[in-house]
This record gives structure tokens, sequence and C-alpha cells, in this order.
């Protein structure tokens, strides 16, 4: 509950500071409509003190037992589909990234980290996870398993979650994560928190924070009444830590009673990006981007000479996007794909947040844009004021030129 | 067969500012607009509609001026609408919000296949559909570029991580969308707009729908917002100002002194 009481000095300093407009001013006293999330940011900047948010605590649930950190190991899926069978999936990078922030969270609350595998065969998946801080393994093989099905994949971690009760379980904000939690997390019903860029024990509790808003506001989030607490985390965020060589972890072998009626949504046909030539910038190290400021289509396929020439991944913004410079699996950003290379080059990008969410993790970033008060300086190791036009073409002849 | 969709009023966040000093979002001049996502999602199953005269139902959840996206929707084609206005929803997370939304499902009646947005860009979660769909037990589809029909069958070409699939299922099943990049939102004509006012429009409470307290609002949530704060500020670049030649020359320097080339 939201309250605001007789304090109330009608000052309206709530009003603007809300970020879903839920307050206004009626009879010189705030109040707050159906839109409220209860965030607290109108108590943040209330000068006396009059709003006050009571949270009534929900029938309170057992929560002893519940111990550990575990990770969803998600394996990349191959082309074909129905029965298929082609070669060994892989382990998928963000699972390295989760359990390097996994082992972090684990040695602070001094519980394992576990990694959860799920698979038809085992390919020695155990031998790459120990290496990076898993301290166990629980490991279920069925024939059921051999690609990711929502059904069938959620029916086994809800089995395994009541079987071993963890406090914290971290999923890869990919599109099987994002598939996968939410069906876990409705059916435990126990909160989880989307598509986090940082992690951290606060009183025992895991503090998850996230942009929210197109990355215009950060919220730091709680599950404290209901285990185990869940997330799903953005990939190419959190660092990997060096693997520990000889470092083993246990393997717990798990049985699951499964069987196919209980797939329900069947794949006819799959295709992997990689078979039409698609370029990954996920996993590029350098990332040439362009944006509206690039003018035309014609300009910014200079750009990709660039980046040939730098050997990088060519990148771009929403507008040079939806302007048709560049194709969707291009576009970095909220709406496109989350980088973080080693360089990152913004040729006419001015910075909106919504590009800016999805590149400012990366090591250097060197922007060009025309205008000195662009935003895109604001995450720019480098900036350079000066003409993308002229700019892009000097530096090809210079690298073609050594 | 009965479709429901769900959309969401979203303030237009590519339009939000942020006051960098006090760290506040700058809001004002900022329209509120159907989620973009549940946009494409509506046009898809008002597709459907058209070609197997299917019926579709706008559903959605927040304070009364939502009515405007409900009656959107109906303008577009919706059959008919339903808000889900009360302040016992207050503060109610994504698993509250799924609850209510499938409470509300299960009283509109028999329903063969519920539409999403894969996300709604005020919250970027993507776990509402999800959602909704375990609560009403229904297979989910997510992330999907196209839907068509075939008797009871559902065929939906979906995204996955690093490709696309193809995948089917019997109805029921909820479906989440991406937007396709060719789609261009369709806004209703004026005449459209008002005969839209006759089609049957209901207003529901929590209890309405039969939703239990203790799952609601603040209370029914797991998760709890802690603390919101503007996203961290890195340190101010070293800027360069040249010409196109002084430029260029100036990010060989930086990418040498990076080690990026030689």
């Amino acid at each position: 509950m939201i309250e605001v009481s007789k304090k109330c000095i009608g000052c309206s300093k709530c009003v603007p500071v809300c970020p879903f407009a839920a307050v206004s001013m009626s009879d010189k006293k705030a109040v707050m409509n159906e839109a409220c999330t209860l965030c607290g940011a109108c108590v943040q900047v209330c000068p006396v003190q009059a709003i006050t948010i009571t949270r009534e605590e929900a029938s309170a649930r057992d929560l002893t037992g519940y111990k550990g950190v575990w990770v969803y190991v998600e394996l990349s899926e191959t082309d074909g589909g129905g029965a298929a069978k082609a070669g060994p999936r892989k382990i998928r990078k963000v699972v390295l990234e989760l359990l390097s922030a996994g082992r972090r969270l684990a040695d602070e609350l001094g519980e394992d980290l576990c990694a959860v595998l799920l698979t038809d065969k085992n390919h020695s998946y155990e031998k790459e996870l120990g290496p990076y801080g898993a301290d166990k393994i629980y490991m279920v093989e069925h024939d059921e398993l051999f690609e990711y099905n929502t059904d069938i994949f959620s029916t086994v971690i809800v089995s395994l979650v009541n079987r071993h009760k963890p406090s914290v379980i971290l999923y890869g904000a990919s599109i099987q994560g994002r598939d996968l939690a939410p069906r876990v997390a409705s059916t435990l019903y126990v909160g989880l928190t989307a598509d986090c860029t940082a992690l951290a024990i606060k009183d025992g509790l895991l503090l998850q924070s996230r942009p929210a808003f197109g990355g215009n506001i950060m919220a730091d989030i709680l599950s404290p009444n209901s285990r185990p607490q869940m997330a799903t985390v953005r990939p190419n965020v959190m660092k990997i830590n060096e693997p520990v060589h000889g470092r083993s972890a246990l393997v717990v072998r798990e049985t699951a009673k499964l069987d196919r009626s209980l797939r329900r949504v069947k794949v006819l046909e799959r295709s992997m990006a990689g078979d039409t030539g698609t370029v990954r910038i996920e996993s590029a190290d350098i990332i040439v981007s362009g944006g509206r400021g690039m003018k035309s289509k014609e300009r910014f396929k200079q750009l990709e000479e660039l980046s040939g020439l730098l050997g990088g991944v060519v990148g771009a913004s929403r507008a040079a996007v939806d302007l048709g410079f560049k194709e969707k699996h291009h576009q970095v950003g909220q709406s496109g794909t989350t980088v973080s290379p080693k360089l990152y080059l913004a040729f006419g990008i001015s910075g909106a947040v919504q590009h800016i969410v999805g590149m400012k993790a990366s090591d250097v970033i060197v922007a060009v844009n025309k205008d000195p008060n662009a935003p895109i300086f604001n995450v720019a190791r480098y900036g350079i004021v000066g003409d993308a036009h002229e700019i892009v073409p000097k530096l090809i002849e210079a690298l073609k030129g050594k | 067969m009965n479709i429901v969709v769900c959309v969401k009023q979203v303030p237009d966040t590519t339009e939000v500012k942020i006051n960098m000093e006090t760290g506040t979002l700058i809001r004002a001049g900022v329209p509120s607009i159907i989620n973009p996502y549940d946009h494409f999602a509506l046009a898809a199953a008002l597709e459907l509609k058209k070609k197997h005269n299917f019926k579709v139902t706008a559903l959605s959840m927040g304070p009364p001026q939502a009515k405007s996206v409900v009656q959107m929707a109906m303008a577009l084609g919706a059959d008919e609408g339903v808000l889900l206005s009360d302040m016992a929803f207050a503060g109610s997370d994504t698993w509250a919000t799924s609850y209510a939304l499938a409470k509300a499902i299960k009283k509109i009646g028999k329903t063969d296949m519920v539409f999403c947005g894969m996300q709604a860009i005020d919250g970027d979660t993507a776990q509402t559909g999800p959602g909704v769909a375990q609560q009403l037990g229904m297979a989910q589809i997510t992330f999907c570029e196209s839907v068509e029909v075939d008797g009871r069958r559902i065929i939906a070409r979906r995204l996955i991580d690093g490709g696309h699939e193809t995948v089917e299922a019997k109805a029921p099943v909820t479906l989440t969308m991406i937007m396709d990049r060719e789609y261009v939102a369709r806004y209703p004509s004026f005449p459209a707009v008002h005969g839209s006012l006759k089609k049957p429009f209901h207003v529901w409470s929590a209890a309405d729908i039969g939703a239990e307290d203790q799952y609601l609002g603040l209370k029914g949530s797991p998760t709890q917002v802690n603390k919101i704060y503007p996203p961290a500020q890195k340190e101010k670049a070293a800027m360069f100002s040249g010409s196109g030649q002084e430029g260029a020359r100036k990010i060989l320097e930086i990418m040498r002194g990076e080690h990026f080339i030689e």
C-alpha cells in the first residue's frame, strides 16, 4: 500500500519523478493512480516524509533449507530439428559468464555453485564447467532432452528445484533463457528478474540490478519472500574468470520421468544463421558501427570496407536499420543485440539511450559525431567532433596504404 | 477460434529524456502509446481474424486511461474489449500481472489463442506472456515472427538464439510476437474509431475476475523494487576536433595506442 499522510504540503515534487506518471495533485495533496508500481521514487524526493509504502507480507513461506547458487547450462542448437541428431551442441558463452558471476555470489553466501545440465548425450561438458567455478553439476541425461523444449525443460528444472532447493538460479537472458525462466518462475510462484546487468548479495538476498524504461533508469530488485531467487542475466556483460585448469566439479546424476506427450510444441524445421553467412556481432572483438549520420546506404557501405580492414564486424543503430542502411541482425541496442567488443567505433551515431545500453560495456569506445553535445560522447573514451563522411574514407586510405 | 490479445499502454520510452543533474526522468510531453510489440501482435491476430473469421478480444490492465489502447484495438478490428482496472492491481510484478490476465481470460471464455507482444518497452521483461501461458496451462511459443492456423494446428516461425525455427502445436496456445521490421504500424481512421464505440467494452475489477487478493499487487508479487536510480555516467571522453584528415589521423593514433593496429 502507498499512502500520503496529512504531512503532504502539496509541493508536487513527487509528480515529475514518477517514472509511471502515476502521481497527480488533487486538493493540494499527492494522489497515486493504478499505474503506481510502488517503486518508491516519490518517497525519495518527498521533503516532509509524507509518503509511505507499507509492504504487507505475503503469507509466510518456509524459506529454510534453500541453499546453493545454480546456473542453467544452455546448449546451442544445431540445424535440423525434429528428431535430427546433428553433431554435439556447445555450451553457450553466457554460461561461462554466469559461472563467473555465480562463483562470486556463492563464495559470498558460503554456498556451492552448481551447474544444471540437461542433455541427451553428455559430450564431456563437465570438463568445461569445472574450470570456470562449478562445484557440482546436476546432470540429467535423457533422450527427450536432445533439443530445447519449453514444456520438457521446465518440467525437469521444476522437479530439480523441488528436490534440491537452491537459493538462487541464474539463466542467460538469451531467447532460450527468456523462454524457460518465466515458465519455471510462474510454476513455482517465485520472483524472477529479467535481463540483469549486475548481481550482488545484500543481507543474504540476491540484489538484482537491471535497466528499465528503455535504459533510462536502473532498478534494484529483490525477491525476499520466495525461493529460489531467479534472474536472467544479459549476455556479454559479466566478465569471464580465467579458467582454473584441472579444477573439477562433482557430477550428480539425476533422473527424470519424461515422455513424448509432454512435448506440446514440435520443431518442424530449424536453420541456424551460420548457414547463411550471417555475422555474429555479439562475439566480435571489433565493431564498426554507423547511425543516421551516415546519411545513405552507399556511404554506409564504406563502414563495411573499414570494418573488413580492421577485421571487425559492422554494427548499426536502430535509426540506421529503420532507414534501411543495414539489416536488422546488425542492430546494436535495446531492441537489437547487446555487444561488448574490445573496440567499438561509432560513426554518426548520436547515442539514443536505446543504443547506448547495448554497447556501453565495450572496452574502448571511439565516437565520431558532428555534434559536440551528442550523448554518445558521454559513454565514449575518445570523442572526435568531425564529419564521418570525411573521416571514414581517409581512414580506409591510410589503412590500405600500410 | 477465439483469440485474446493482451495490450499494454506504455510511455514512449524512445521519447524519454533524463535530467543529468537530478537523475530523474523528464516525462513532460512523452506520449502514452500502445506497446509496439502488442501493436504487432494485434495486427497478427487481426490478420487471422480476417482469414478465418475468428473472434478477437483485446485485453489490457492499467489505470482507467488505459481504456484508450483497448479502444484503439477495437477501432483496428478487435470485436470486444476488456480493461482490468483496480487499485488492487497496483504494484503487480510480472507474476501478479500474469495471474490477473489469466483470470480475466478465463472469464472471457473459451480461448484458443492468446497473443502478446514479446515484451513491453517500459519494462522489457518478456515474462508476462509465458506467465499467462503457464497460468492457463497452455503451451507457449515465444518470440514469433509469423503465425498461421490450419484447423486446430498452429504453425509459427520463431526466433531462436542464432537462428530461426518453424514449430507447430495444437490449440490452445499462447504466442508472444517480436516485431517484423517490414511492418508499419496501422492506425485507425476516424470513422473506425467512431464505429468501435458501439463494440462491447468492459471494465473489470479484481472481484469481477475472481482474483484472490493475496496474489495481487505488491502483496502477490514475489519481486520488489528496492531502489530506482539513474544509470551511472562514465568519465568524460577525451575530446578532439578537426578536419577529416586530422580526425582520421587521430583515430589511427588511438587504435595504435590501444594496440588494435600496428
